[in-house]
């Protein structure tokens, strides 16, 4: 949301962020008022802002009362993990500043829909999206998360289902669900200790991943947030998955 | 026997000056905590609102943001730690003296892990499990739950901890804990079945915030955490009484039973209701009373007065700092009151490790 913001050339009037946005790089110098689901219904009136833009996902509900109760100025926005989402957040955003949506929505349509033909002529990669590995059992995304809509846009199958959210993933879970492809965040990647210690784990032993060594390393925010860069993280990360599939070119974009 | 008497009388004037130092320190604690916190509020603009709140001249515009923030955050934000804290610091006094052991506290008779799960269960099953009745109750699910949650736990324990209508202390120890490990598995459970979002709103429940204060629970909790914060504290005697050992209590005319069932059942409903609305709030209820003891010896018609008071003005204080210290983002209460409490906890148990 905040991506969205400064994509809309409105980056001057973000007062404050919350703890999950990074980027632009700009943000890093504003105040900070923690994470989205714990709330500070006083720090926010402090900062006396004009509008609050929240994510359906910010909570909790009990301090988000307080907050329409002291008549904060709130508009919460839609998040959905799909092209339609990204397209509704940017309309919804947009809309909140009083400024005209649209371009920025269709520019970002575009890039995303030039890259569905060369990703679906793809055969799907078998692949699972390991949020945690350097707990025990790897934390693997499910049915519903963002992870799961990312990688399936980027011309994979995520082979781990029959659950919403993110799970511990059984040895013999994985030797089922037999993965060629494994997706994690850089720094979670770091915190397991690299590729070898994932591979190594008991449960992607088992699995066609500790042949074809493809431990694929992606920025978690930016592949997974859906905002204006959602085209650019699925052409990444399908590069990634298919290495010799000819993409597109994206034009280049004052927010990318 | 002899030796408490002369200690009672000894203390005479102290006793005189808990009540009132008390009340001195709540009320210094609430006056700071409506006064300060992130947000500035001018002197004009308290001055206008509580002019508008006396009726005496209506609310300029300009101080709107100030009237909001005194009247509609922090008023019902003091007024909840008040009487939560209050609850929490009485129902630790009351387990330390039923139980004749300093370690104990309210997490002892189960009332923390039961609302704990409770709330648990309604984080993460919340909309599939209670389908229509969690749309019905919307922001009361969660504290209905707990609350419920705390007392079912601590009913079970007390139940469990007495054979043939005689409560040993130590049975009703070991069924605590017993109930505690129970709640624990199943909590984990639910955690297995969360998804990530309920996992951190788990977390952050587990770690107590006052943030979600609203005028709308302020009589709820005034009912359900005062009434039995003043039941406990007319409790003083018997546990005096109890103090001495079981024997001697009912040879003084002390409803041993009773009184043991009555004070258990007390401070869950204390704790339940209290906890239901801040999520879990540690250490308050162990440190308090030990604070009161040490100023004021261990008489119980001190302590038990001196614990609530004292607990609601930390409370008041710990979230005062809680909403301050990381603004404009805020720390969970919980970790205040263990960050301050755990050391001192500490330093306690080393000087008495000295001494006996």
């Amino acid at each position: 949301m905040t991506e969205i913001i400064f994509a809309l050339g409105a980056g001057a009037r973000v007062i404050a962020v919350d703890s999950t946005s990074r980027f632009p790089t700009l943000v890093e110098a504003l105040p900070r008022i923690g994470y989205m689901r714990a709330l500070a219904p006083e720090g926010l009136i402090a900062l006396t802002p004009d509008l609050l833009l929240m994510s359906e996902e910010a909570g909790p509900p009990q301090a988000v009362a307080v907050l329409r109760a002291a008549r904060a100025p709130i508009r919460v926005v839609p998040d959905r993990p799909s092209a339609d989402g990204v397209r509704a957040k940017i309309l919804a955003v947009a809309e909140a500043l009083g400024l005209d949506g649209a371009p920025l929505a269709a520019a970002v349509r575009a890039d995303w829909a030039a890259l569905d033909a060369p990703i679906g002529s793809q055969r799907p990669r078998r692949a699972i999206f390991i949020l945690s590995a350097s707990r025990g059992a790897p934390l693997v995304s499910g049915e519903g998360t963002h992870a799961d809509a990312m990688l399936r846009a980027a011309g994979a199958t995520n082979v781990i289902g029959g659950f919403t959210g993110y799970r511990p993933l059984s040895a013999e879970a994985a030797a089922m669900a037999a993965p060629d492809a494994v997706v994690m965040m850089t720094h979670s990647l770091a915190e397991a200790g690299g590729l070898d210690a994932v591979l190594s784990m008991p449960a992607l032993a088992v699995t066609p991943v500790a042949r074809t060594r493809r431990v694929l390393a992606v920025d978690g925010p930016y592949t997974l947030s859906f905002g204006p860069r959602a085209p650019q993280a699925r052409r990444d990360l399908a590069r990634l998955l298919h290495p010799g599939a000819a993409l597109p070119d994206l034009p280049l974009r004052d927010w990318t | 026997m002899s030796a408490s008497l002369t200690l009672s009388t000894t203390r005479r004037a102290r006793r005189l000056a808990v009540v009132p130092l008390g009340a001195l320190a709540l009320a210094g604690a609430m006056l700071a905590g409506i006064l300060f916190g992130p947000a500035h509020v001018s002197l004009a603009g308290l001055l206008a609102t509580l002019a508008d709140a006396l009726g005496l001249a209506p609310l300029p515009a300009e101080f709107a943001r100030d009237a909001a923030v005194l009247g509609v955050v922090r008023l019902p934000r003091v007024l909840m730690a008040a009487i939560v804290g209050a609850g929490l610091g009485v129902a630790g006094a009351a387990m330390q003296g039923l139980f004749r052991n300093p370690l104990a506290d309210p997490g002892l008779i189960g009332v923390s892990a039961g609302a704990g799960l409770a709330a648990v269960v309604a984080i993460v099953l919340g909309g599939s499990l209670f389908g229509a009745a969690a749309g019905l109750l919307g922001l009361w699910l969660l504290p209905l739950a707990a609350f419920v949650g705390g007392l079912a736990a601590t009913l079970l324990m007390a139940r469990l901890g007495s054979v043939g209508g005689v409560t040993s202390v130590a049975t009703l120890l070991l069924a605590g804990v017993a109930v505690n490990a129970l709640a624990g598995a199943l909590t984990g459970m639910m955690i297995f079945m969360a998804d990530d979002r309920q996992v951190r709103d788990i977390t952050f429940w587990t770690l107590g915030s006052l943030a979600g204060s609203r005028w709308a629970q302020v009589p709820v909790v005034a009912v359900l955490v005062g009434l039995p914060t003043l039941a406990l504290c007319a409790l003083a005697r018997p546990l005096n009484a109890l103090m001495l050992g079981e024997a001697e209590a009912f040879h003084l005319g002390t409803r041993v039973e009773a009184v043991k069932r009555l004070a258990v059942v007390l401070a869950a409903i204390a704790v339940a209701a209290g906890v239901a609305f801040t999520g879990l709030i540690g250490f308050l209820g162990l440190v308090v009373p030990h604070l009161v003891r040490l100023g004021f010896g261990s008489d119980h018609r001190l302590v038990l007065p001196g614990a609530a008071l004292l607990g609601g003005a930390l409370l008041v204080l710990a979230d005062l700092a809680a909403r301050s210290l990381a603004a404009p983002a805020e720390l969970p209460v919980g970790v205040v009151t263990a960050l301050l409490g755990a050391p001192f906890f500490l330093w306690l148990l080393r000087r008495r490790g000295g001494t006996r």
